[in-house]
């Protein structure tokens, strides 16, 4: 390595035969190190006295090959990332080219789902997949904004940390204890006390017409908002936290009181990260499975009640891959995984670059 | 003293013209910070509802056949998960021997080697979006590459499938952690002759192991409870089996099995199979906690 020997700058442009050639990297550096270096009386003894250190080194060779093949080893992993991606995307483009042939882009425009004919058309399961993660935003975003206003600007500083775990803990609980849960407690609620009484007093609406088993869309959405709210809440907050303190001091400063400082000085300041958030939420609500495939109720219909039963495209993949025997079959729910993934990618994609234009510059804090 | 007149008059008159003003804006202050302490109630609140649920069903179904006997036929009272603890142990342990060295890498090659190129910005980018993407497209591209071609079910699918998902989480942990060792500790390392790889293995490794240690077990949290990408990977099994080329018992399988039977003694199964499950989950989540208290070396500052 360069940077073990030692260049004085009396003799570097013609003395000094070690650094330019033992890295590339090591032109730039070298200036740098002969600065510091200024009053070190090292080079004269540096090939004469007996050094436990370069014999060291002199034994390990420059470690140059050592150093590039790591350095590979270490690029091939990262690049293995790329090729998941890539790799997911042709084989599923692969297993699913019989559809996509014979459909076209009518799979997607289509609520026929007849697999004993072998009709295809995955119209309602987008239907459901955007009603249910529409109503999942509605029901978390405002709750999910309101922890993250709590957590950072109102709470007591000693509620801090429990409520930040305790919200991040609702994260850690997995898809198919919601979908428990939701089948022994959230069905029976919704279908004795809180799907009547929505139909007595919004049943105006129509939205609550119709037959009512408490499994069904709105059932669906309500875990979905249980289950995207930490998310959305855990990075909203970091994306407040992200606003500098001086902003806040300035709002105060000029009278205003807590809500309005936290309106025009936070929420202001952060509101594409916050969109980035809830846009992240939206990405786990569209590919959420196991909970949704439990109490959605599975049925390839577009009716306007949202009690009736439905079906999103990552549970129709799980509820029917088992039952797809014949190749059309099979290969239009991997059309579906490939919708499900090209959709997932865009979003995210999108929300991950709302995220990082907001916490990007901001100096790294962990409470 | 000439001015003390002056300054009252400026001041009084805005004050009585605000004061109802000032009113609606502390009125409206109070409201929204209730609506906000409302807010956090609601959201603990399923929490509470969940755990406190699931401890009094799971609890009071959970005995010592659950942990040592196989899945009874319907009909037959007792029978347990045992094959289902061993075979989640098997899918767990070879998806973190495939996925957490290449996480590893990957972060490593992020932190040491990448930063500030446009390939390190784009693999970072990329395992973010990748973590984005639903568990249950893994699952069917695993069943598309493996299953299909082997023509059976098999716990290495399942295996394959939970790595994939496991790879992007650990990377982006490592190069955090990574990211908090100070340049001092390598500079020391470089200084003293130690080549480049031997800095980042024996030296920022070393020191950013509790940390990276840390995303390794969440990760493995995260994965633990996943059946998405096991339906049709690992399948399920109602024996035991440790062969790695055929179908295998995992639990989150085979909650997801008894919790929509009709059936009331799977029902109770399923309820002490999803405590046991998160169980475990949260001690690897309280291990993580204790690993992270010790922290990583901090400094910088010279």
């Amino acid at each position: 390595m360069s940077s073990s020997r030692m260049i004085i700058p009396g003799e570097s442009p013609s003395g000094s035969p070690t650094s330019p050639k033992s890295g590339t990297s090591s032109a730039a550096a070298a200036p740098a190190v002969a600065l510091s270096m200024d009053t070190a009386p090292v080079s004269s003894e540096r090939s004469s006295a007996p050094s436990v250190i370069r014999d060291f080194l002199r034994g390990r060779g420059s470690g140059n090959v050592a150093d590039k093949s790591f350095a590979a080893i270490m690029l091939l992993c990262a690049c293995s990332i790329f090729a998941i991606v890539l790799f997911i995307l042709f084989i599923l483009v692969a297993r699913s080219k019989l559809t996509l042939a014979q459909f076209g882009l009518t799979f997607f425009s289509t609520s026929a789902w007849d697999p004993v004919s072998g009709n295809f058309g995955a119209l309602p399961f987008i239907y459901g997949t955007l009603m249910t993660s529409l109503l999942a935003l509605l029901m978390a975003v405002p709750l999910a904004l309101g922890v993250a206003v709590f957590v950072t600007e109102l709470c007591p500083r000693q509620l801090r940390a429990p409520i930040s775990f305790l919200t991040e803990l609702l994260a850690a609980i997995p898809s198919v204890v919601y979908g428990l849960w939701a089948v022994f407690v959230l069905v029976p609620i919704m279908r004795d006390q809180l799907g009547p009484a929505l139909a007595r007093y919004f049943g105006w609406t129509q939205l609550f017409g119709g037959a009512n088993f408490g499994m069904g869309l709105l059932t669906a959405s309500m875990i979905l908002a249980i289950m995207i709210l930490p998310i959305i809440s855990s990075l909203t907050r970091d994306i407040m936290r992200a606003v500098p303190d001086s902003q806040r001091e300035a709002v105060l400063a000029l009278g205003a009181t807590r809500w309005e400082m936290i309106r025009t000085g936070v929420l202001r300041n952060s509101r594409i990260g916050i969109v980035g958030a809830v846009m992240l939420g939206l990405g786990r609500a569209l590919g959420e499975t196991m909970a949704v495939t439990m109490v959605i109720g599975n049925h390839p219909s577009i009716s306007r009640s949202l009690f009736a039963p439905a079906n999103t495209l990552a549970s129709v993949i799980a509820g029917e891959f088992s039952e797809a025997t014949d190749d059309t079959y099979l290969s239009a729910l991997i059309e579906i995984g490939l919708a499900l993934f090209l959709v997932t990618i865009v979003v995210n994609a999108v929300a991950r670059l709302m995220v990082w234009a907001v916490t990007r510059g901001a100096p790294a804090r962990s409470i | 003293m000439s001015t003390q007149p002056i300054q009252a008059s400026i001041t009084r008159r805005p004050l009585r013209v605000s004061a109802t003003n000032r009113m609606l804006r502390t009125g409206i202050n109070r409201f929204v910070t209730g609506l906000a302490v409302l807010a956090t109630l609601l959201v603990l609140a399923p929490l509470f509802a969940i755990l406190l649920y699931l401890i009094y069903k799971g609890a009071s179904s959970l005995n010592l056949a659950f942990f040592t006997h196989n899945p009874a036929p319907v009909g037959e009272p007792g029978g347990g998960m045992a094959n289902s603890i061993v075979g989640s142990g098997i899918i767990l342990a070879l998806a973190s021997f495939m996925g957490v060295p290449v996480g590893i890498c990957a972060g490593l090659y992020l932190a040491e080697f990448g930063r500030g190129k446009l390939l390190g910005d784009a693999v970072r980018f990329t395992a973010d979006v990748l973590n984005g993407v639903p568990s249950i497209v893994m699952g069917i591209s695993v069943y598309s590459l493996i299953v299909m071609r082997e023509r059976h079910f098999s716990a290495f699918a399942g295996g394959v499938a939970l790595a994939i998902m496991m790879v992007p989480t650990i990377t982006r942990t490592t190069e955090e952690m990574l990211l908090q060792v100070p340049m001092s500790v390598r500079e020391a390392a470089l200084g003293l002759g130690v080549s480049k790889w031997r800095t980042a293995l024996s030296v920022s490794l070393r020191t950013a192991s509790p940390g990276i240690i840390t995303g390794c077990m969440l990760a493995f949290a995260r994965v633990a409870g996943e059946t998405a990408p096991l339906l049709f990977t690992a399948f399920g099994n109602q024996f035991w089996s440790f062969a790695l080329t055929q179908p295998i018992a995992a639990l989150p399988l085979q909650i997801f099995v008894y919790a929509i039977s009709p059936y009331d003694e799977w029902h109770r199964l399923a309820w002490a199979g999803a405590l046991v499950l998160i169980g475990l989950i949260m001690a690897s989540v309280t291990l993580v906690r204790i690993f992270a208290g010790r922290g990583t070396v901090r400094g910088g500052r010279s």
